[in-house]
């Protein structure tokens, strides 16, 4: 062909070009040169020979060739197949049974700080995470975050390959590149070296870090995550003249008041919070002991619907309340002109009722509250004799630390000025999280060399030079801190799916010699435990999941006080304790809280706090601005406060390609795939706006587009944006979705403050929610009451039945010889806090279904959380119920499957044959709890080849077409009742655990056998508070409810 | 019915009695009756507007085509329908056409074992609009499922799985029902069609025509026996047939009845099922007779008369009906149930209010005119109700199906519901399908019974000469 082929006249050509007029483009230099060969070429399309048939074939030949093919097609399947040779176990490692999972335990961190686990693997694939019950942050249950991370791990979108300015590289030739700039940062002592890394939680990061800074003292390295806990810290060291770690003991606490704390949320150890805050909150043993949660709050939270008494006060507001209430309890100066008068009566009857309770009461500072309010609140536990009774501190381990805030201001300077040359991120992704006014888009493409290493290509990664896919927690070795110095060793379940490295093994390179993230560990380890075993140190802490001897020996036991000298204020005071004559309290007790006041009596006085070594109440620091804000009057103008939180689904946006997460409907709001700016009924009405209506954020010049949500409950004058949304980079899922509440963000005000104005633009946004009704309308669905109603008439719950007569039924009642599984949910325990959802979903390959599907109302989630409000819009009672299949025993749906798709089994469960379902969906339509979920599409996704692996190999993978609900876990049934076989006995009581039972923080799932009359279940199901929802269906359903009991303050009343 | 037309015995009438029309006007013979409904088939031109209508329709059919086939490709998820309000177009479109199928049998049936002579010309047009209409109600259920390639697990076969259909679920009653309805329609229908079948052999100048008319009229000769033995099974399966027209639409009405949704879970719901399918099966043949009669000039053999009996049975029917919503709305009040109760509320002013009103308008308000003579005898008027009562009775399963099922029992999971494209095209679809057919049927086969047609002659009030 080629020799045929004339030299392409470039003359020619150019001459050509000359005489086009107008835009025309040409694609190759054959084709601007128009040769006949060009043209044959583009005419026939296919190489000459091959174009065409050209031969008519006639009947004849048509047959011959025909029955030429047809005799000959057999033949290939004669050729060798290349012969490859697979190799079964010869020795299967130690406890490998296939068809049976295996746990491991391990941690996963979330700002800096560790839940331990225990990953269920099967046959060496993670897919599913449990809680580590002897972990103290965990106690065997988990967050919704812990629950989702193992679809992260699997997530197609996750960087796959190390890769320098989007091309891929191999790993080595990062090493060679790093290796050259290793050996002149040496030289220069490491001058220009910037480190910037997460909350590092992991304590051998932390030494491979300052080991790191000690060969290169030049060299600088800054922690920064969007969520940080900056606040919490300068609140402590206003309070005390330097920074501590603090944490709670709920247990403890008969009175709690939350100033704007959504604790059993908000923190890494609000799993355990929660654990202890419900311990008390069962009136049913003991109704006299129940505890009491004030919430002054400016975001509705889970933490707020539990609450006894619930205040919506705005930012400022909150924190001339929280100054009110420090000064009449710890004495001092009210502050800035006394309090809201209309809030008077409240902080009246709440500082009689902590004062009532010294020692056992709590005040719990919201996480991002100003450090005002944070001080306030220690004062508070100081004045009132709490300080390791319900609170506890511990010297924070790097005090000296300027705050993340300052350090990353810090940071972007020094990239602005070009102090910084080579930029190492590991982990975080400032260019997206970063607070607008650091301009750190601009200023990180000053470093001459800036390597990141996330799990994802994101809006970091691709400005800078390398990128390196980091390693998931399940991935890797490393190790991690609980909030009580707890460590757990993260051990891999997996070998890395992809050319993927841990922050470990990066620092190491920085180090100048590569090691592995098990190697850095483990030296780390055996530095630590000079002497011991070490091999058997090793192998417990693996096995255990947390390390021998770190944190307090029993969680949250009395002994875990710190030394009090290393906590001694600046001031100086000599310690007061051990004369309190605790029963617990022993010599070696010693009382910690340099700001505990000295012996402490029964009445705060006034007189009293001047002893006390606190920074003076009016501090200079105080921002005048939140005073001036903070009339009662409502603000004429425009001008509102703004509100950043975490998102409670994505978080500060790590988890935004995460499908669980994002389809999870946020508490209270119900929204999925989308933040909104949330406020008041009322401000929503002075504004004019509603749900949905896009509005312009303008905050201190910065604007973003918001869509509206009015959330009842939410505080007046303010408006709440939640962070992590609106990704530009970082997957499918991430991009496109919700707003990026980060472009408002400053850096001096983090959590925002007054000066925000809204403008309405005319245009909607159509958010996907999953309820869109919120009233209960009258019906007996949730049942609450007091404690006091409950002590006069334990049986109250029940004169609430609509009441029809005795049921009569066409069809006989079930006789049950063996089991009968039954669940009680506490609705008094339940927080919404939504880790259930995410466990179930994890555990029972419930599929993701996308927006646009959850607008049309078809989520999927076998169970839900539901949420009513009740009272008046701006500040309701709310109330969840957990709501999944209530496996009736009079079921209404099993009578109309004309397929018997949907039957009953001999131990009561309302078993779904996916199999026979045809989906005439007539059993959804009558079902009275709407429980049962339909594949209107095919939304399993069965093709990815990461997410094939990632399915519970025990749960059918539903197809379009099919219904499916809840089923109690079967499997999990059924996995017992196989060992309970081969022991040959019953299966015991707690032996089957369903997914969200496990998950949840509060135990206020219970299930079990309800034919054995000792079991806990059918114990809770005797007590007077339980109910069936819609008994009066005759449904008979398994799943029954304790109602909510309130323990209002007789004072306020249940206003 | 109270009007039965009895033009031998000559009682006296009173003063100012207007005799009604005919059955039969016009000066007709055997002769005429057979070359005029023949003709239509075998020698008249079609008509332009025929090739219209069956182009609208066959057009419509093709969406129709388009519509099921992209449905099997991805779903039920095409379609508007969601949880809570799993049925949705699907279901209404079964009950709606469904109910139309009733007039057919209704006629031919029920009027024949009344001796009601007036049915006679519209029988077979009837019974031919029953069996499209069941045909297009019948791929409904078995569309809307998730699989309906499977769609006959549903139906008690012998398989290795040993596995019966479950036997209390109205869904496998309602297969039943419907599939002994559309078989004895069509067997009716087919038997009812046999010596006209031999007519249209004798008449048809065409070869191929007159083999398929030969075959399909059985070796119809006419003899005394062959008239004895056809009139014996027409009586039988008339009576088989009767029944049927009470059981289908009570079936049906179960599919609701019997479930524990409140709007569902009512007791007057057979009844008042069967009295609207009626209602909606005379409206259809009207809206389908006062059209074709004025395109084939059939205006003699299909009266007045025809127009104002039917007129009364849908004034009749349709006061059921309106009683039905009455006690339902007094049932919900009446029985203090708030879940009930709140359900009357939501449909008289909830977000589907609107379609709840128009419904009372359609069913309740406008056939109040067919009190008046005057309406009754206005064709255009008439056909204009007929629509307008088609169109309520559409509502009236939109009402039940969505309103109740949108707002049901936990105010967590309400929701709403709104059709689809696919949806409307589905429906629009089978419309088409129904209408191609229909036209089909009157291309290619007598639409008017000719043998029964001509035994009305001698009972016409003037008398015939050929005899």
């Amino acid at each position: 062909m080629t020799s045929d082929k004339k030299q392409l006249d470039l003359t020619a050509i150019r001459e050509r070009l000359r005489a086009q007029t107008g835009r025309d483009y040409w694609r190759s230099l054959e084709e601007l040169a128009d040769t006949e060969e060009f043209r044959e070429l583009v005419h026939r399309e296919f190489p000459r020979q091959a174009s065409e048939w050209t031969d008519e074939v006639g009947r004849r030949g048509f047959l011959k060739l025909m029955s030429a093919s047809l005799a000959l097609a057999g033949l290939g399947a004669c050729t060798t197949q290349p012969l490859e040779k697979i190799i079964p176990y010869v020795r299967p490692p130690e406890q490998l049974v296939p068809g049976k999972p295996l746990f491991f335990a391990t941690a996963m961190t979330l700002g800096g700080n560790a839940i331990g686990l225990l990953a269920e693997s099967h046959m060496g694939r993670p897919t599913k995470i449990e809680g580590n019950p002897s972990h103290p942050a965990s106690l065997g249950a988990t967050d919704a975050y812990s629950q989702a991370s193992v679809l992260s791990l699997y997530d197609p979108d996750r960087a796959q390959a190390v890769t320098e300015r989007g091309r891929i590289r191999s790993w080595t030739s990062l090493q060679v590149a790093l290796a050259a700039e290793i050996d002149t940062l040496k030289t220069r002592r490491g001058r220009g070296l910037r480190i910037l890394t997460e909350t590092v939680g992991s304590p051998t990061l932390r030494f491979q870090l300052q080991e790191l800074l000690r060969a290169l003292p030049q060299a600088k390295w800054y922690e920064y995550e969007p969520v940080n806990w900056d606040n919490r810290r300068e609140g402590t060291r206003l309070a005390f003249g330097r920074p501590m770690s603090f944490h709670y003991r709920l247990d403890q606490a008969r009175v709690v008041l939350s100033l704007g704390s959504d604790f059993f949320c908000s923190r890494p150890e609000s799993v355990r919070y929660a654990r202890d805050f419900t311990a008390r909150r069962r009136a049913r043993e003991n109704p006299s002991d129940m505890n009491r949660l004030y919430v002054v709050e400016s975001v509705p939270s889970p933490t707020g619907t539990i609450a006894d008494h619930r205040l919506p006060l705005r930012p400022s507001e909150l924190g001339r309340f929280a100054q009110a209430l420090a000064a009449r309890i710890a004495g001092g100066q009210p502050g800035d002109g006394e309090t809201p008068g209309e809030h008077s009566k409240w902080l009246d009857a709440l500082a009689r009722d902590l004062s009532a309770n010294r020692g056992q009461s709590l005040v719990i500072p919201g996480e991002f509250e100003s450090p005002e309010v944070q001080r306030a609140a220690h004062q508070i536990n100081s004045a009132l004799g709490n300080i390791g009774k319900t609170i506890e501190y511990t010297p924070e381990p790097d005090g000296g630390r300027t705050s993340q805030s300052d350090g990353l201001r810090e940071l972007a300077g020094e990239m602005g000025d070009g102090q910084a040359d080579v930029l190492i991120i590991l982990g975080a992704n400032p260019v997206y999280a970063a607070p607008a006014d650091l301009k750190f888009a601009e200023r990180i493409m000053k470093p001459r060399l800036r390597v990141h290493l996330s799990p994802y290509l994101d809006e970091t990664s691709r400005l800078c030079h390398w990128h390196v896919p980091e390693t998931h927690f399940l991935e890797q070795w490393s190790d991690a801190e609980a909030f009580d110095g707890t460590v757990t060793i993260v051990q891999p379940l997996i070998t890395p799916l992809y050319e993927s490295r841990s922050a470990h093994e990066i620092v190491s390179l920085l180090q100048g010699r590569y090691r592995s993230g098990y190697d850095s560990v483990r030296d780390y380890w055996r530095s630590q435990q000079p002497g011991a075993d070490f091999e058997k140190f090793w192998k417990t802490a693996l096995n255990d999941g947390v390390v021998p001897g770190t944190g307090s020996a029993a969680p949250m036991a009395a002994t875990s006080a710190v030394a009090p000298g290393a906590q001694r204020p600046q001031q100086g005071r000599t310690d007061t304790q051990g004369d309190r004559g605790e029963a617990t309290g022993g010599p070696e007790r010693r009382q910690t809280g340099a700001a505990s006041p000295p012996g402490s009596t029964t009445q705060p006085r006034p007189g009293q706090r001047a002893a006390a070594p606190l920074v003076a109440l009016q501090s200079p620091a105080q921002k005048k601005s939140d005073l001036e804000v903070g009339s009662t009057a409502r603000p004429g103008g425009a001008s509102l406060e703004l509100i950043f939180r975490p998102d409670p689904s994505v978080y500060d946006g790590r988890f935004s390609n995460n499908g669980w997460l994002q389809e999870l409907p946020k508490p209270l709001t119900k929204l999925t795939w989308d933040n909104a700016a949330l406020l008041s009924p009322r401000t929503a009405e002075r504004l004019g706006v509603r749900s949905e209506d896009v509005v312009e954020l303008r905050y201190h010049g910065a604007a973003v587009q918001a869509p509206v949500w009015v959330a009842p409950g939410h505080a007046d004058e303010c408006v709440t944006v939640h962070l992590g949304y609106g990704r530009e980079y970082g997957g499918k899922l991430a991009t496109g979705a919700g707003f990026n509440a980060y472009r408002l963000r400053r850096s001096d005000t983090p959590w925002g403050g007054p000066g925000l104005e809204v403008r309405k633009t005319g245009e909607r946004h159509r958010l996907a929610t999953t309820q869109a009704h919120w009233s209960i309308e009258g019906r007996n669905i949730v049942r609450t009451g007091t404690v006091e109603e409950y002590q006069k008439n334990p049986h109250f719950v029940h004169e609430k039945e609509h009441g029809f007569g005795p049921e009569l039924s066409l069809y006989p009642e079930y006789e049950y010889e063996g089991n009968a599984w039954g669940m009680a949910i506490d609705l008094n325990a339940c927080l919404g806090c939504n880790a259930c959802v995410v466990a179930c979903q994890a555990e029972n390959n419930v599929p993701v279904v996308g927006k646009d599907q959850v607008i049309k109302q078809r989520e999927m989630h076998w169970l839900r959380i539901d949420t009513y409000h009740e009272g008046n819009l701006d500040n309701p009672k709310t109330v969840h119920q957990p709501m999944l299949c209530q496996q009736c025993e009079k079921a209404p749906c099993e009578v109309v499957c004309p397929v018997a798709a949907t039957v009953h089994s001999s131990e009561g469960l309302n078993d779904m044959i996916y199999n026979r379902c045809v989906g005439t969906r007539y059993c959804s339509n009558n079902c009275p709890y709407k429980v049962r979920r339909f594949n209107f599409l095919q939304f399993s996704d069965k093709e990815t080849p990461s997410l094939k692996v990632m399915y519970n190999p025990d749960v059918t993978v539903r197809d379009r077409g099919v219904m499916e609900k809840c089923t109690y876990c079967v499997q999990r049934i059924n996995a017992a009742r196989i060992e309970a076989k081969k022991e040959d006995r019953p299966i015991r009581d707690g032996e089957v655990v369903t997914a969200c039972q496990a998950a949840c923080p509060t135990h206020a799932i219970v299930f079990g056998n309800i034919n054995d009359p000792n079991s806990q279940v059918a114990k809770l199901k005797k007590l007077s508070l339980n109910y069936s929802v819609l008994g009066e269906l005759n449904t008979q359903p398994r799943t029954t409810y304790l109602a909510a009991l309130r323990n209002p303050n007789p004072e306020l009343g249940t206003e | 019915m109270a009007t039965v037309d009895q033009p031998k015995t000559a009682t006296p009438r009173p003063e100012g009695y207007e005799a009604p029309p005919s059955v039969l006007e016009g000066d007709h013979t055997y002769a005429t009756v057979t070359d005029k409904i023949s003709g239509i088939v075998l020698t008249r031109k079609t008509p332009l507007s025929w090739f219209l209508i069956f182009g609208v329709g066959f057009s419509l059919m093709m969406v129709f085509f388009g519509a099921v086939g992209y449905l099997l490709l991805k779903g039920t998820g095409i379609w508007g329908i969601n949880v809570p309000v799993a049925w949705g177009f699907a279901i209404i479109n079964f009950v709606w056409w469904i109910g139309i199928g009733h007039a057919g049998t209704l006629i031919s049936a029920i009027l024949l074992l009344m001796r009601q002579e007036w049915r006679t010309s519209i029988n077979r047009f009837a019974e031919a609009m029953t069996l499209f209409a069941v045909a297009c109600a019948g791929m409904f259920p078995i569309l809307h499922m998730g699989r309906p390639w499977l769609f006959y697990w549903l139906l008690p076969y012998p398989n290795v799985m040993s596995l019966w259909p479950q036997f209390r679920s109205p869904l496998v009653w309602d297969v039943f029902a419907v599939s002994t309805y559309g078989t004895v329609s069509l067997l009716f229908w087919f038997v009812g069609l046999v010596p006209d079948f031999g007519t249209m052999r004798d008449k048809a100048q065409n070869g191929t025509a007159r083999v398929i008319y030969g075959m399909l009229s059985l070796g119809w000769r006419g003899s005394a026996s062959h008239w004895h033995r056809y009139e014996t099974a027409y009586l039988l399966l008339a009576g088989l047939a009767t029944p049927l027209v009470v059981s289908v639409h009570t079936v049906v009405s179960f599919d609701f009845a019997v479930s524990v949704i409140p709007g569902w879970h009512t007791t007057v719901f057979p009844p008042y099922f069967v009295a609207g399918a009626i209602y909606s099966g005379f409206a259809m043949v009207l809206t389908l007779v006062i059209p074709i009669r004025a395109i084939y000039g059939l205006e003699d053999m299909i009266t007045r008369r025809h127009l104002n009996n039917m007129a009364k049975v849908m004034l009749a029917t349709g006061l059921i009906v309106a009683y039905g919503y009455m006690i339902e709305m007094f049932m919900s009040w009446y029985g203090a149930n708030n879940f009930e109760q709140y359900m009357s509320r939501n449909r008289m002013a909830g977000p589907y209010a609107p379609i709840f009103w128009s419904l009372i308008l359609c069913n309740v308000l406008t056939p109040q005119l067919l009190w008046f003579k005057r309406f009754r005898n206005n064709v255009v008027v008439l056909f204009l109700i007929a629509i307008v009562v088609n169109i309520g009775m559409w509502l009236e399963r939109y009402v039940i199906v969505i309103t109740s099922l949108h707002r049901d029992y936990l105010p967590s999971s309400w929701g709403m519901y709104h059709g689809t494209i696919w949806d409307y095209a589905t429906y629009a679809g089978t419309i088409g399908l129904f209408l191609a057919l229909m036209f089909l049927f009157i291309r290619v086969l007598p639409m008017i019974s000719i043998f029964e047609v001509r035994s009305l002659v001698k009972t016409n009030r003037r008398p015939s000469h050929t005899e």
